[in-house]
């Protein structure tokens, strides 16, 4: 009875898709930014540097972190790099200063 | 069973096959039924083409392709070398070019290794023009698998909040995480799919418009899949939905398939078909 009454008395349909273009508008730029905070080049940044520093010391991929953080208005790059123990580095041949490939 | 070799070296040129991965994030959307006939449609165009079900645990692909009684191995039988891809491949009985290689049904959650993908990908690469990789739903590992060595994209969503929220947040994980992306390559080349789309309800105001959805995720639309209950039909059959040539579904299909291989078509079943009397009369569409 209550759904007879509805379909003849409610209000004219309301356009939903318009709302849901709204509330995903809002939710996916929120989530883009929190997300694609870490620009293209970052990748090769950390290429870069760990060959530039395989000239020195010899560490593998894990051994370098490249983070970058927004706050404000300001980006931060932060950059860590775990270099091996002393006695590690002593055993390890040195590696050659020339770039390779 | 004789071991006969079911996928010959293609040295026509040198070009490799370029990998597609049919992903969505969320579950449900037509992610299996886009890989089916996605896959079906390279191969009637006369593309050797091989469809790999990334769903481990969970395998449907198979059901979908109506090949699921010639299952003997897998990929993960595959990966463990417990089988050899010519043992694994199903080739399907209806197109010609067409391979299937199924998924496990193993629980090992690990059983996809990138080392593993990638041999079983490099091998594929010298017998086919193309490998579709159907995608299970979410993101964990099986999905990380699958697009992890994508050179382009289909991301499959419906004019739907949460489809539309989910393939934003697989737009992210394909821009971050795929190997063209950790290796600074061009990046992995994204399509739209947009299914069960229903252009009155949109029409209505009730569902999201197709620019609705390209205005909010930014990628090329491929194709609109409207509505169809030919779907269900064609997936009781175990016949890929392309094959139904006839129905608006398998149309749509056949002009994504078109336009992936560079045909111009404008977009087809994305406004409100008036039925003549007789259609509305005898029904049909």
């Amino acid at each position: 009875m209550m759904g007879l009454f509805e379909n003849f008395f409610r209000a004219p349909p309301s356009k939903s898709a318009a709302l849901a273009k709204e509330r995903l508008q809002i939710i996916v730029a929120h989530e883009r930014g929190s997300r694609r905070s870490s620009p293209d080049y970052l990748p090769a940044l950390k290429k870069e540097l760990l060959e530039v520093v395989r000239k020195y010391v010899p560490i593998d991929q894990s051994q370098i972190k490249v983070h970058l953080d927004r706050e404000g208005g300001y980006e931060i790059l932060e950059l860590n790099i775990t270099l091996p123990d002393e006695e590690q580095r002593q055993s390890q041949p040195r590696q050659s200063g020339g770039a390779g490939v | 069973m004789t071991a006969h070799p079911i996928f010959t070296y293609n040295f026509r040129d040198n070009r490799l096959a370029t990998v597609i991965v049919v992903t969505s994030g969320k579950g449900g959307v037509g992610k299996t039924t886009t890989s089916a006939s996605f896959a079906t449609g390279l191969a009637q165009r006369g593309y050797r083409t091989v469809v790999i079900d990334f769903d481990v645990g969970l395998r449907n692909l198979d059901l979908i392709m109506g090949c699921e009684r010639r299952v003997v191995y897998d990929f993960v039988n595959v990966i463990n070398n417990e089988a050899n891809l010519n043992q694994a491949l199903i080739r399907d009985k209806r197109v010609e070019n067409l391979y299937i290689l199924p998924a496990s049904q193993t629980r090992d959650k690990d059983a996809l290794t990138k080392e593993g993908v990638e041999r079983i990908l490099t091998e594929l690469k010298q017998g086919f023009d193309y490998i579709v990789c159907d995608s299970p739903a979410g993101i964990e590992r099986g999905a990380l698998m699958a697009l992890y060595f994508a050179d382009e994209a289909l991301v499959v969503t419906n004019p739907e909040v949460s489809s539309v929220r989910d393939s934003d947040r697989i737009l992210g994980i394909l821009a971050s995480r795929s190997r063209r992306a950790e290796q600074g390559d061009e990046s992995v080349k994204e399509h739209l799919v947009l299914a069960r789309y229903a252009p009155e309800r949109a029409d209505r105001g009730d569902m999201l418009s197709v620019d609705d959805v390209l205005e909010i995720l930014g990628i090329p639309l491929l194709g609109v899949i409207p509505e169809s209950s030919t779907v269900l039909q064609s997936s009781n059959a175990g016949v890929p939905v392309i094959l139904e040539d006839s129905s608006e579904a398998g149309a749509a299909y056949n002009d994504l398939v078109d336009r992936f291989l560079g045909k111009t078509l404008p977009h087809r079943f994305t406004s409100i078909q008036k039925k003549g009397f007789l259609k509305r009369l005898f029904g049909g569409g």
